[in-house]
């Protein structure tokens, strides 16, 4: 078993630092998920009658380890980005289980309620969206410490400044508004935000789509230092699926509500065992003329999340499907002969 | 005689603010039957080049005194709006970036797609209808029949998309330009919408101008590539030598700085330092030379034109000989 473990590791060095299940001295997730399930009423009429659920997560099962980074991948209307609000404690789910830290999140109150939002952050797709147009960025960043009455007045501008600092903007910035900015000054902002409490699980969605190609590689370098420097955890969900391998120890791929593979991002690159995660690897465009891949092209529409389809969501599109796939549901699960801590939800993987 | 020639393209807009000088000084040509990518990121003047083709610039917009547009030999710049309208459409058609705004919502998908035919061609409605249906078809959109009759509220953002080039393939133009036509889909619909491109330029042996800022959908579609960089072309040339071997400075950032598949953190992305200057006050000389790594004296001073280069051309005065009596010319 070591030694087939250290072939992985040779194939992913050093970021692979996170240990999989299957090895003997595993830490405690940082956060634990169990069956999360997130649906939202659809109304319809003049009674605002429910009708149907869209369901948006439809069981999922995820431990987040500290230190690493989760990467959250797939298309619109997967849930990933229901999911991330979810287990930053932004949307309650419907149903399931959710720890931070060994202790259930439902349970808590008061105090304890207050020093787990502390230690979750969020950090917003759209930078102008999710800053209040009426607050200098002193205010908004120190909203927080205000909030968890951390520090008032000197010290309080004293740790905002700092965080500035840290995020690469001036500390002229403090008594600026935000559409002062631009969009890649936003979104540091946003993280600055985030950062200022220290939290220990930072749940960040989609933090760079919305910003240009070139202002995207300052933005994820600044990222992967804050990490370092901080000792972060992050869950970062996208769906640049470039992106996401490159900031992510491992990856999780969702499809309509569920997670379809589960895996390190060496593992998911080099050895994909779900046909959908085939798929997306093969669709994206690469920046090397000439190289004319074998591609994978997808027919047909994502199914509606409100009714989706029996058995295997992904029989509808997948180049593969089978009869049994219409029938039974694959499990999330292990197979043998895959690396250890790769799961995929397919018959035939 | 290339497809299309655009020489010394200008579209300024009149602001309270002062001029915005958005392109300043466009140059590229297409050839017929290729493909030319046209990158740039926000603020680079892409989108307002290929609205300037089509003339659809509007005031405070205007095209500046000595733009020529020349479309098989003809100057669109100086034809009038009647002229033009034969034109657009018929012989030169656009997709816009974000179907769900582009597209008209009160109208069927049939209807905007007879409309584009029967505005260019003798035809009655049934047989407009007919041929509608034959593009959707077309364009790879399944039960086309009942797609007529579709508003674009009920179609999803790729289907969306293939109306909209079905629209503008009606009249089977020579040109197409595609505006960011797969930035606002997933990749997986990207592909088929990618592949339906590929499909439909052979079939209709028509040249397209694909603007875009995602490099890979560059290198999978494009013949040739001109990157932009405020407001005018800093390098143009066939796809393979701007990705082997970029000659300016900005392309070459540009292509360090995304992550590709397979690489990871311990390797920090190439970060282009700064941000691009404001189209209100360009700054004189090379308007790269405040983020450039190879930036001299002469960079910050004067403003560097397309230079002839490996294979194709660079606006960087790296590329010019050195001057005579310079020490680097002896």
């Amino acid at each position: 078993m070591a030694v087939f473990f250290r072939m992985i590791l040779s194939e992913t060095p050093a970021r692979f630092r996170h240990p999989a299940p299957g090895d003997g001295a595993m830490p405690e997730p940082l956060l634990r998920a169990r069956g999360l399930v997130r649906h939202f009423p659809v109304r319809r009429g003049l009674l605002q009658r429910v009708v149907g659920q869209v369901r948006a997560v439809d069981g999922v099962d995820l431990d987040i380890f500290p230190g690493e980074t989760v990467g959250v991948v797939g298309e619109s209307g997967c849930g990933k980005s229901t999911l991330g609000r979810v287990l930053a404690g932004l949307l309650k789910p419907t149903t399931g289980e959710l720890s931070f830290a060994g202790r259930g999140m439902e349970s808590r109150r008061g105090a304890e309620l207050k020093s787990l939002r502390r230690d979750m952050q969020f950090i917003f797709q759209d930078p102008t969206g999710s800053l209040d147009p009426r607050m200098r960025v002193r205010d908004i960043i120190g909203e927080g410490l205000d909030a968890q009455a951390i520090a008032v007045g000197r010290a309080r501008d004293k740790l905002v400044d700092e965080i500035l600092d840290r995020v690469g903007l001036g500390q002229d910035a403090a008594l600026r508004y935000p559409h002062e900015f631009s969009g890649g000054q936003r979104q540091r902002i946003g993280i600055a935000r985030a950062l200022v409490l220290r939290p220990k699980l930072v749940v960040a969605d989609e933090p760079v789509s919305a910003l240009d190609v070139s202002i995207q590689s300052q933005v994820l370098n600044l990222l992967v230092e804050l990490k370092r420097d901080l000792q972060l955890t992050y869950v970062f969900v996208a769906h640049n699926l470039a992106v996401v391998s490159y900031i992510s120890d491992r990856i999780a791929v969702m499809y309509l509500g569920k997670i379809v593979e589960l895996g390190s991002t060496g593992e998911l690159y080099h050895n994909p065992r779900h046909p959908y995660t085939r798929a997306l690897l093969s669709a994206m465009p690469e920046p090397t003329p000439g190289r004319r891949r074998e591609r994978i092209v997808l027919h047909g529409d994502v199914p509606s999340p409100i009714d989706p389809p029996s058995g295997c969501r992904f029989r509808t599109r997948c180049p593969a499907a089978q009869d049994i796939c219409a029938k039974r549901e694959p499990m999330l699960e292990h197979k043998p002969g895959h690396a250890p801590g790769h799961l995929a939800a397919c018959h035939f993987a | 005689m290339p497809l299309l020639q655009v020489q010394n393209l200008r579209t300024y807009f009149d602001t309270r603010y002062g001029v915005m000088k958005a392109v300043d000084g466009v140059d590229f040509e297409v050839a017929e039957g290729r493909t030319l990518g046209v990158v740039g990121e926000s603020g680079s003047g892409k989108s307002v080049t290929a609205l300037s083709i089509m003339r659809l610039i509007e005031a405070p917009g205007r095209l500046v005194e000595g733009s020529r547009i020349l479309f098989e030999g003809r100057d669109l710049a100086a034809l009038s709006e009647r002229e033009m309208q034969e034109v657009r459409g018929n012989e030169i058609a656009m997709t816009f970036q974000e179907p769900m705004t582009s597209l008209n919502p009160v109208y069927t998908a049939g209807d905007q797609i007879a409309e584009a035919i029967r505005l260019h061609r003798r035809m009655g409605a049934r047989q407009a209808r007919a041929r509608a249906i034959e593009l959707l078809e077309l364009v790879g959109i399944p039960s086309p029949e009942q797609r007529f009759s579709a508003y674009p509220h009920q179609m999803s953002g790729g289907m969306r998309q293939r109306v909209m080039i079905a629209m503008a393939l009606a009249c089977e133009p020579r040109l197409l330009i595609a505006d960011e036509p797969t930035t606002a889909l997933d990749v997986t619909v990207q592909a088929q919408i990618l592949e339906s491109l590929r499909a439909l330029r052979q079939r209709l042996a028509m040249a397209i101008i694909l603007i875009t800022h995602d490099l890979g959908v560059v290198a999978e579609m494009c013949d040739d590539v001109a990157v932009m960089y405020a407001g005018r072309v800093v390098e143009r040339g066939p796809v393979d030598a701007i990705f082997r071997s970029p000659q300016h400075p900005y392309t070459e950032a540009l292509l360090r700085s995304i992550p590709l598949l397979g690489m990871t953190a311990d390797e920090p992305l190439k970060v282009i330092p700064g941000k691009v200057p404001s189209a209100l006050r360009w700054p004189p000389g090379c308007r790269f030379a405040g983020r450039c790594d190879y930036a001299t004296e002469r960079c910050r001073r004067q403003d560097p034109p397309l230079l002839e280069a490996e294979q194709g051309w660079a606006a960087c005065w790296l590329r010019a000989p050195p001057p005579k009596g310079s020490a680097a010319a002896a």
